[in-house]
């Protein structure tokens, strides 16, 4: 039933895009039942943006017609994706390091093509967070929004729990399930492809299991590194073999050939591992003795900023290619980012590229772009997924930890999401009461104590979700760091198709610690 | 009540020697606005019947009394010269000291388990130390009055409610101020400040207070009640706003301090109605030291006496029922007591919260044709409708002391029920039926009731119930059923106290039967000269004067429905019916009257149109106008006084007396002249009335009369005193004298009457003169 009538749209869709008619922006709901294909007109328009917009700056145009939101429209628009978990109490008591994490999301593609996830391990230890930024379309990024927990929470199971599981699969058992998700309604998982992804896990724990030695703990550095690889492996020989099911056939292949970048964040106790592939960020937010909030970055850029990243990239690749590798800031002067998952177009050769290409759905000759190789491609792979895992041992000054995609570090300083983030809850959870015991106050000096604290909740009221809180600043900040209704109000009235020139995807999840069981541990 | 408190803490010191803290300082009341100042001008009338002095004073002038106070946002302040301010702890003292010297004995440190109740009377004190019996019992417990209520055997319901309060201290001023300096209320800024150990003393009324204790016994908690400065922001900046010298002053302590609240604000005083000698005093809404001197004076009385000298019931706890006892209602309503304390009080103020408790079938029927509703004894009634596409004022903006917004609303209502026929949901009305084996009931209800109540049956009777002074316990509408029964109709608010009178009476005999009907019959008030049109083609039936004589009942069908005892009465003096209708038939006989009806112009009509029209004929309500203290001869109902009637009846000695003597104290109906309705402040009721510049009584209701265009009032004035004896009110007292009536302040001329008008213009709107124009245009 699926399958037909996703085909049938598949081929309503199909018969459109001759006509050059640009394919309405489906939700992301609709998304989950028929993926638009993204191979046509539409999207090498975004292709090309995410890949060789140069100047993306925040410039006052007085060309777009400009009409203004009112502050409930503004709020239900940065509302619409925010999502709080809280740490459930057990007696009274959070014994858990983590109290929760609240997380949004806010387009400028359309569809978005970031993703995120969060999910707790339930066979090992932890909690798992991870943003993804996709390009050249959100399938690659949908697909680690739905697999890559479950491979990294897998590489994390002992021998023993492995082999439980394989008996369960085996003897066609109910599996104990490994992890919780915790989804907003418009996260949404892709039921066609559960039984494809699902066969490429098993033979990835089967692997495990064969390397596994009884008793040892997995390392969470290397299973995290080993993940990482291993899904960005399955993503490309999918793809290369394909599946009989052409609709599936399709939906792999725009997974590999679309990309995305991916920082993920595991914390079990005080141990905070942070695995970054890509240009996504994660900071910590720090809480100074007097109060005050800094950053401390635990990931690396992996772009043209990142002077060592340059340097690994042309290490790899003969001298002869040292200006073209890396051009206009870009890898091959196409891609910002220079790890990534998927993006196979700078991974396979391109007789691989050629082969497949021509086995695959009739769609994909029509396509100019799919054939397109990029310049100067001469020793492949150009890209890898590996992450650079950040070990750290969280303190009780750690507050909170901050996972965003570019499209906030581009927007905001790092130090300044820290301060905001900080402040929002301090603002919402820790306006302690005031006692007036032994000190010498005056009437006058109370009254204005109590009026920044009243200032202080009234401005922070209005978002009880910190990550809506950041969009809010993100978006609307005006010159003198505070949010201006204007700005915001022209920013998230921007048409479709020139959002993406103002700003790009954002979504953060922020994750809030326990000092209490922090300091205790 | 305040008054005798007042006194009573003067002498004590002196009496007990034991020291109270009392100082005279007189306390000043401040208006921010122009509507604030009204209000405090009321006061200032109410607070001349009362013989309390009092003077408006000008905001300069404000400044020769209290140094401190800003003044430049003022309009005016009310100075009471006479209020005093004492220590709490320490009267506390010195009133055990004084009872103690009286042979009072006080137990301390001894918890009540529980009061024990035999065949409806107190008995005994269950403590933890052992029982003490007793006739009488007294429930002052404050905070804790509505659980002690609740922990007796017989379950006395107490509705109060805690809510915290803050006031804060502070040390010593560089410059102390006087200690006799006046107490100052800034009721727009919500607060209140007076001197205090060289410091000062400020808390307030907040707008969003915060009840506490919801859940019940929390005694221990009360010592660990957490300050809440920022709750107390605003009264912070505002007593700052209003002292701002004190931002230098340091601070002391903040306190949370919590009070009990009742649900109209009011306290809650007297004898229960379902225990004999179970007294209460508790809910004083925080000003418990102000008034507990007074309270329990009135208090002592009633147990003593078995009536308290002045008329209590505004306060007597019977016009609550366990219908208020709803810990959650409680919770909603002291939420809008607390704050109303310093609320500028309007006429005419429905409470928001904890409403639509009890409502009539047809509720959501007269909602949706646009009713507004207020509330009597948890019930709801509609003031007026709203036509469709007309919109009122917002509710914060109808809030005034002048013409309201729905004047013209309740003139079209009256006028239809004058000129074709309205309907008016009165099913809130308290109705009793009494029934008998033999005549006990007659006889019962003959000795209880004034009127005679020996008529043929199906006729009605318009009677008091009286107390042996004479004066109207209830005033009801009693219809002869049939040979041994009777349905008793009586005001809303008599549910409890006139259940528990009638109880207190009755023989204790098992043939007589009483029961609460309220529930089981909506009440439906045709009113207007078409009414018996529309009830006619209802039954087919006539129903003209000949056929079915006024104050006259007959059970009827009406539509489809059987069964309806449909009366000749109106309580409007306007020709009409008054539907009795069994609950189940209510939607079909409301349908029918008024589908019938549209053909002779029906439309709803609400309290504000039946009140206008009851009072321009003179008609005196219970609980408004009448009360324990009023008797009939004061309200000129001697018709409905049976003097010789067999076996007399409950007050006649009184009234026999008082006709001998002459009244002194009369009901009149007073016409306003010289009042514009459009920009002078409306009167509401307790405006003095001035004979020659005299104070010889005040208003008990008034509504605007729109055969007249005149706004009336009914009230009560008495005729002074000569040579030590009071003299008796004549027609001409009234008629030679030069009436004035003080409507905020303002003095405006009138006129007293003694009966009805006889015959009231036809209805006629001043027609506002064309603009001049032609002269404009010229050629």
């Amino acid at each position: 039933m699926i399958m037909a009538a996703s085909s049938q749209v598949f081929k309503l869709i199909h018969g459109r895009r001759f006509g050059h008619i640009l394919v309405p922006a489906l939700t992301c709901q609709h998304c989950s039942q028929t993926p638009p294909p993204i191979f046509n007109p539409t999207l090498s328009h975004t292709f090309n943006q995410r890949w060789q917009l140069q100047s993306r700056g925040y410039r006052a145009s007085p060309s777009w017609q400009t009409y203004y939101l009112t502050p409930p429209q503004v709020n239900s628009i940065l509302k619409a994706n925010e999502y709080s978990f809280k740490v459930p109490e057990f007696d009274g008591k959070n014994l858990s390091s983590v109290m929760g994490f609240d997380s949004n999301q806010l387009p400028a593609n359309a569809p978005i093509e970031d993703r995120r996830s969060a999910a707790t391990c339930l066979q090992s230890r932890g909690m798992l967070y991870g943003v993804f930024d996709g390009h050249a379309g959100c399938a690659c990024a949908q697909a680690l929004s739905e697999r890559l927990f479950y491979y990294i929470a897998v590489s994390l199971l002992p021998q023993e729990t492995l082999i439980e599981l394989e008996n369960a699969v085996e003897s066609g058992r109910p599996l104990h399930p490994i992890l919780q998700w915790h989804k907003h309604p418009n996260d949404y998982f892709s039921k066609e492809a559960s039984r494809l992804y699902f066969s490429s896990l098993r033979t990835y724990w089967q692997e495990l299991l064969d390397l596994s030695v009884p008793g040892e703990q997995p390392d969470v550095s290397e299973a995290l590194v080993s993940a990482f690889k291993r899904l960005d492996n399955d993503i490309s020989l999918e793809a290369q073999v394909g599946d009989p099911n052409a609709y599936l056939h399709y939906w792999v292949l725009r997974v590999a050939f679309s990309g995305a970048t991916s920082c993920v964040a595991h914390v079990d106790g005080n141990e905070l591992h942070v695995a970054n592939t890509g240009d996504g960020r994660a900071v910590l937010g720090v809480q100074e003795p007097d109060g005050s909030f800094s950053a401390l970055t635990l990931t690396n850029d992996h772009n043209a900023q990142n002077e060592s990243e340059v340097e690994r990239v042309r290490s790899e690749h003969p001298s002869s290619e040292a200006k073209t590798v890396v051009k206009q800031d870009r890898l091959l002067g196409l891609l910002m980012p220079f790890r990534a998952f998927g993006d196979v177009k700078f991974k396979w050769s391109i007789e691989l590229q050629r082969r497949v290409l021509e086995s695959g759905p009739d769609q994909l000759h029509e396509n100019e772009h799919a054939k397109f190789i990029p310049p100067n491609y001469h020793t492949p792979p150009y890209l890898t997924a590996e992450p650079e895992v950040t070990k750290h041992r969280l303190r009780p000054q750690d507050r909170f930890l901050v996972l965003g995609s570019d499209g906030l570090w581009e927007t905001l300083h790092r130090q300044e999401v820290v301060r905001i983030v900080g402040e929002h809850l301090t603002g919402v959870h820790q306006q302690q009461p005031i006692h007036v015991g032994g000190f010498k106050v005056t009437l006058g000096q109370m009254q204005g104590l109590l009026q920044e604290r009243k200032a202080r909740v009234s401005s922070t009221f209005e978002d009880l979700n910190s990550a809506t809180h950041l969009i809010r600043h993100a978006v609307g900040n005006n010159e003198f760091g505070t949010v201006d209704h204007e700005r915001l109000s022209k920013m998230l009235s921007l048409p479709e198709e020139l959002a993406r020139m103002y700003r790009d995807d954002i979504t953060i999840i922020i994750v809030q610690f326990n000092p209490h069981v922090i300091g205790g541990q | 009540m305040a008054h005798y408190s007042n006194s009573l803490y003067e002498r004590l010191e002196e009496e007990t020697g034991v020291k109270t803290g009392f100082v005279r300082t007189g306390s000043l009341c401040l208006a921010q606005n122009q509507d604030r100042l009204l209000s405090l001008k009321r006061l200032a009338s109410r607070l001349k019947i009362l013989g309390v002095s009092c003077s408006l004073l000008k905001p300069r002038e404000v400044l020769n009394l209290h140094p401190m106070v800003n003044v430049h946002d003022l309009v005016g302040a009310l100075f009471l010269p006479g209020d005093a301010v004492v220590s709490p702890p320490d009267l506390t003292l010195a009133l055990a000291t004084a009872a103690t010297a009286h042979g009072v004995q006080i137990l301390e440190h001894t918890s009540v388990t529980q009061v024990l109740v035999e065949k409806g009377h107190v008995t005994a004190v269950e403590t933890d130390r052992g029982t003490v019996e007793c006739d009488y019992f007294v429930n002052c417990a404050g905070q804790w009055a509505y659980e002690l209520g609740q922990s007796s055997e017989v379950k006395v319901s107490v509705p109060l409610h805690g809510c915290e309060h803050f006031y804060l201290l502070t040390k010593p001023l560089s410059e102390p101020l006087p200690p006799e300096t006046p107490v100052v209320m800034d009721l727009d800024g919500r607060i209140y400040a007076r001197a205090w150990n060289g410091g000062i003393l400020s808390g307030g009324f907040e707008k969003n207070p915060k009840p506490i204790f919801t859940e019940g016994r929390n005694q221990l908690q009360i010592h660990t009640l957490q300050e809440d400065w920022d709750h107390c922001e605003p009264m912070l900046s505002a007593l700052l706003r209003r002292m701002p010298s004190l931002e230098e002053a340091e601070l002391q302590q903040l306190v949370n301090c919590p009070e009990s609240f009742s649900p109209d604000g009011r306290c809650l005083l007297g004898e229960s109605p379902v225990a004999g000698g179970y007294y209460t005093l508790a809910g004083m809404n925080s000003s418990g030291l102000s008034l507990a001197g007074g309270a329990s004076r009135f208090l002592a009385e009633w147990i003593s006496f078995g009536y308290p000298s002045a008329n209590v019931w505004p306060l007597d706890i019977k016009r609550f029922g366990s219908l208020q006892s709803s810990r959650t209602f409680l919770r909603h309503r002291v939420m809008e007591i607390l704050p109303l304390l310093y609320e500028l009080k309007v006429p005419r103020w429905d409470f928001q919260t904890g409403r639509q408790l009890r409502t009539s079938p047809l509720y959501d029927r007269l909602d949706a044709q646009g009713a507004r509703w207020m509330e009597k004894h948890g019930f709801e009634r509609a003031k007026y409708f709203v036509p469709l596409g007309k919109d009122l004022l917002a509710l914060d903006q109808s809030k005034t002391f002048y013409k309201p917004d729905w004047f013209d609303i309740v003139g079209a209502e009256v006028k239809c029920c004058k000129e074709a026929v309205c309907v008016i949901d009165m099913s809130s009305f308290t109705k009793f039926e009494i029934s008998s084996s033999g005549d006990q009931a007659l006889r019962f209800l003959q000795r209880l009731c004034a009127n005679d109540l020996d008529v043929p049956v199906g006729h009605i009777v318009h009677t008091g119930m009286l107390n042996e002074r004479g004066g109207y316990e209830n005033d009801c509408s009693v219809v002869r059923l049939s040979k041994n029964s009777f349905f008793i109709i009586s005001p809303t608010d008599q549910q409890v106290h006139c259940w528990s009178w009638m109880k207190k009476h009755m023989p204790k005999d098992p043939q007589i039967h009483l029961e609460d009907v309220s529930w089981k019959y909506t009440a439906l008030n045709l009113i207007g000269p078409r009414a018996m049109d529309v009830l006619a083609e209802l039954s087919y039936v006539s129903m003209t004067p000949d056929h079915f004589p006024s104050l006259f009942c007959k059970e009827m069908s009406v539509g489809y429905a059987n069964g309806i005892r449909v009366m000749s009465m109106t309580h409007t003096g306007e020709p009409g019916f008054m539907l009795y209708i069994p609950i189940e038939y209510a939607l079909h006989v409301y349908n029918e009257v008024m589908s019938v009806g549209q053909k002779y112009g029906i439309r709803n009509a609400g309290y504000y149109a039946l009140r206008s029209l009851r009072i321009e004929k003179f008609l005196a309500f219970w609980g408004q106008d009448l009360d324990p203290y009023t008797t009939p001869l004061e309200c000129g109902r001697e018709t409905r006084v049976k003097f010789d009637k067999e076996g007399g009846f409950l007050g006649r000695e009184a009234l026999l007396r008082q006709r001998e003597r002459g009244v002194s104290r009369r009901l009149v109906m007073m016409v306003l002249e010289e009042h514009d309705p459009d920009h002078d402040p409306w009167p509401w009721w307790g405006e003095p009335i001035l004979r020659g510049g005299d104070l010889v009584g005040a208003t008990t209701s008034s509504a605007f009369c729109f055969s007249l265009q005149r706004h009336l009032c009914l009230g009560f004035v008495t005729g002074g005193l000569l040579a030590g004896s009071p003299t008796p009110v004549t027609p001409d007292f009234l008629s030679r004298g030069d009436f004035q009536l003080e409507v905020s302040g303002q003095l405006f001329p009138a006129k007293a009457r003694l009966y009805p008008f006889t015959s009231l213009p036809v209805q006629q709107r001043p027609r506002q003169a064309p603009l001049e124009i032609t002269g404009l245009h010229g050629k």
